[in-house]
Formats: structure tokens, C-alpha cells, sequence
């Protein structure tokens, strides 16, 4: 399973410290460490994904009907970490950052898979709608509405 | 890793009435503001994190060579989802605490619904650059002052005026810990969102 995160749950921060501290969220690759390497060659180089946009960090990625039934030949030319992805989003449609967060791969590297998997049409996109587009009053009374009932 | 999810969620996806839709709220403010804090308490889920990697130019900070040198970044992002109704949910990111990762920011607070800026009061300046930037893109923002224990307790108005805030910008105090707190934050900074693009004020249900 995925690491939840564990920083910023334990440790209280030490009294009166003003100097700024270390940013937990960033972490440093150095370009010649192995993960690099491997991820380069997991994408084959491609840094972008054929279609920009498309893998919004909210997108709704869903497995096809196609994904389903296509665990033999058709998947032959996918690597480990496709069917990871399928594994994961044939369960429920998850967004571009919850898959991130589940395969522990960087969202970058899964932009690039979910363009092969969605040129092989092994998934479905749904893209964010705009805001400008959304019906916002009703949309954001749902909104206000739904978090008063959590 | 191909483990199935232990914690089956609701089922999401398409719906009779249509496609999901997902809605992005931001929690940005300084270095230990009580961002990740707060993503986690107000998330159904446990708080994931996931990694953005960039390549970028020479670092002007440490970079003394004065050669561009191009190396690969990793920025860590938490964030968080709340299931509003069936196909209705609200994903919150907590932003990265630097300014390096401001290009981040920028692609976060696309189509962002708006953002809950956490103030930290014992370093109250630290989260001008999130007013600065919400208030230059014109996304709505709300000002959670983050009530740590042992601190001073300021009063919302002199944190408004100490940041220099519009009038119409929300000021609340909060325990960054607290679900319910957090829930409050998000209700008003939907409202106020509501009210912007409205220019007029949603009846409370
Ligand atoms: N007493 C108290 N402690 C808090 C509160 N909110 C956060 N903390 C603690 O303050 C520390 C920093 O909180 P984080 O949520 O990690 O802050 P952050 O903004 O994510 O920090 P960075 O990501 O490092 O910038 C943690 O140890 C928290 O447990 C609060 O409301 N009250
Ligand atoms: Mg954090």
C-alpha cells in the first residue's frame, strides 16, 4: 500500500523556533540517483504526454470495458506499472493525483503512462470542467450543502 | 504495486446524471503553517501525497558555478478528497511552502474553486506571498489563523489589517487539527467563492 505521509504528524515543532525549518514536502533527486534513471526508462524519454492537458491533476481516470477483458494480448506491450495503473482504476475511476499517490510513481511518469494506456483506449478521461463552464450556483450550493452534512 | 485498495470507496466515475466533477480547494501558507494538517483532518481518506518532477535551470541559491546545469526536482504535493455526493467531490492540495515551486502553484491554482491561506501568527509574514498570489490571479481566499498553543491570540481584525486584506476577504481563527474547524473553513471560503462569482450572496440553506 501507499506510505501515508508522515511528516507533520508526530513531532511538534520546537518552541520559539523562527528560523525556517527544512521543508519536509521537498525532496531532492540528484539527476544520476537510480529512481531517475529507472522512471527515464519506464517513459522511453517521453516527457509529455500526446495530448497537453488532458491529465489534469483532477482528471477522472476509469478503466474501459476493453481494459476488462483485455488482460491477455492486447496488454501484452504494457509494462508493470500500466497494469498497475489498471489495476488501480478498474476498481473506480480515480483522479491523475490518486493514482500518483497509489503506484508511488511521480505524476509526471503517470502522465505519460495514462497516454499509452489511453492511445491503447484502456481508459476513459473526464476532464475537470472549467469553472467558468460550471452551473456554479446550484454546483457550489451542492458544495456548501455537502460539507455542512460530513 | 499492485495491491487493490483495502478501503473500497464509494463507487465514483459516471453517473446518470453525468460525468464526475471534481473540484480543487488549495491550502497554502508558510513553512509549517499547518497545511498538511489540515488537508488531513477534513479528508474522508487517508492524506496521500504524490511527487511532481521538474527540470529546471541552474539553482540560483546554491549554484556557484555560474554553469546552467539542468537537474530534475521533486516536489511533494499532499492532498486529500471528500466525497460531497455521488459524483460530487472536493479534492483539497496542500501547496509546496516555497517560493522555488511557484511554477507548481501555477498549475495547481488552475480551475482552483479557491484557497484557505493558513496563518501562522508567531510568523504572520510568512504567508504574504499566498495573499499576494491569489489576490494577483484573482482566485478566491480566505485568511485561517492558526491558533497554536501558547501563542498570542489575535483578534481576526488585526491580522486582516496587519496583512493588508480587502474588506471582503474572510478572516477566521482555527485549530488546524480539528475536522470541524477545518469543515467551517470550507463552507465559508465556498460561500465567499460563491458570493464572487455571484455578486450576490447564496441563501444558506
Ligand atoms: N498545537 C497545534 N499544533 C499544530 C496545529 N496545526 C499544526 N500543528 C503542528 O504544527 C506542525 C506543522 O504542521 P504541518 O501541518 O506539518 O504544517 P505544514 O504547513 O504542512 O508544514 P510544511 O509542509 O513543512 O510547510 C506539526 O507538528 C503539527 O502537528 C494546531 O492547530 N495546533
Ligand atoms: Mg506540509
Amino acid at each position: 500500500m501507499t506510505e501515508a505521509m508522515t511528516e507533520g504528524t508526530g513531532q511538534e515543532p520546537e518552541e520559539g523556533a523562527s528560523a525556517p525549518r527544512p521543508a519536509a514536502d521537498v525532496q531532492w533527486y540528484d539527476d544520476d540517483a537510480g529512481p531517475m534513471v529507472r522512471l527515464f526508462s519506464m517513459t522511453k524519454g517521453r516527457a509529455r504526454p500526446t495530448e497537453e492537458g488532458l491529465f489534469d491533476l483532477i482528471s477522472m481516470i476509469a478503466a474501459t470495458d476493453r481494459a476488462e477483458d483485455a488482460d491477455g494480448e492486447g496488454e501484452a506491450a504494457l509494462d508493470l506499472e500500466h497494469h498497475s495503473i489498471l489495476t488501480w482504476c478498474r476498481r473506480e475511476p480515480l483522479t491523475v493525483a490518486e493514482l500518483g499517490s497509489y503506484t508511488d510513481l511521480p505524476v509526471s511518469v503517470v502522465r505519460v503512462l495514462l497516454g499509452d494506456l489511453y492511445d491503447a483506449e484502456l481508459i476513459t478521461v473526464t476532464r475537470p470542467v472549467p469553472l467558468a463552464q460550471l452551473p456554479d450556483e446550484r454546483l457550489l450550493r451542492d458544495v456548501i450543502n455537502g460539507l455542512r452534512a460530513l | 504495486m499492485d495491491s487493490v485498495r483495502s478501503d473500497p470507496a464509494t463507487s465514483r466515475g459516471q453517473w446518470p446524471g453525468g460525468p464526475a466533477v471534481a473540484l480543487k480547494i488549495l491550502v497554502a501558507g508558510g513553512f509549517g503553517a499547518g497545511k498538511t494538517t489540515l488537508v488531513g483532518a477534513v479528508s474522508e481518506i487517508r492524506p496521500l501525497r504524490t511527487e511532481e518532477q521538474i527540470s529546471e535551470l541552474s539553482r540560483p541559491i546554491d549554484d556557484t558555478s555560474g554553469v546552467e546545469a539542468k537537474r530534475t526536482t521533486t516536489v511533494a504535493m499532499d492532498f486529500g478528497r471528500i466525497d460531497l455526493r455521488e459524483g460530487l467531490a472536493l479534492y483539497l492540495f496542500g501547496t509546496p511552502g516555497q517560493d522555488r515551486f511557484w511554477f507548481v502553484w501555477d498549475e495547481l491554482a488552475q480551475g482552483a474553486l479557491g484557497a484557505v491561506v493558513l496563518a501562522d501568527t508567531r510568523r504572520l509574514a510568512d504567508c504574504f506571498p499566498s495573499v499576494d498570489f491569489f489576490e494577483q490571479r484573482g482566485i478566491p481566499f480566505l485568511v485561517a489563523v492558526n491558533c497554536f498553543e501558547g501563542t498570542e491570540v489575535f483578534a481576526p481584525e488585526d491580522v486582516r489589517s496587519a496583512l493588508d486584506l480587502d474588506p471582503g476577504v474572510p478572516v477566521l481563527l482555527c485549530d488546524a487539527r480539528s475536522r470541524e474547524d477545518g469543515k467551517n473553513l470550507l463552507i465559508a471560503l465556498v460561500e465567499h467563492a460563491a458570493d464572487r462569482r455571484a455578486g450576490a450572496v447564496v441563501p444558506s440553506a
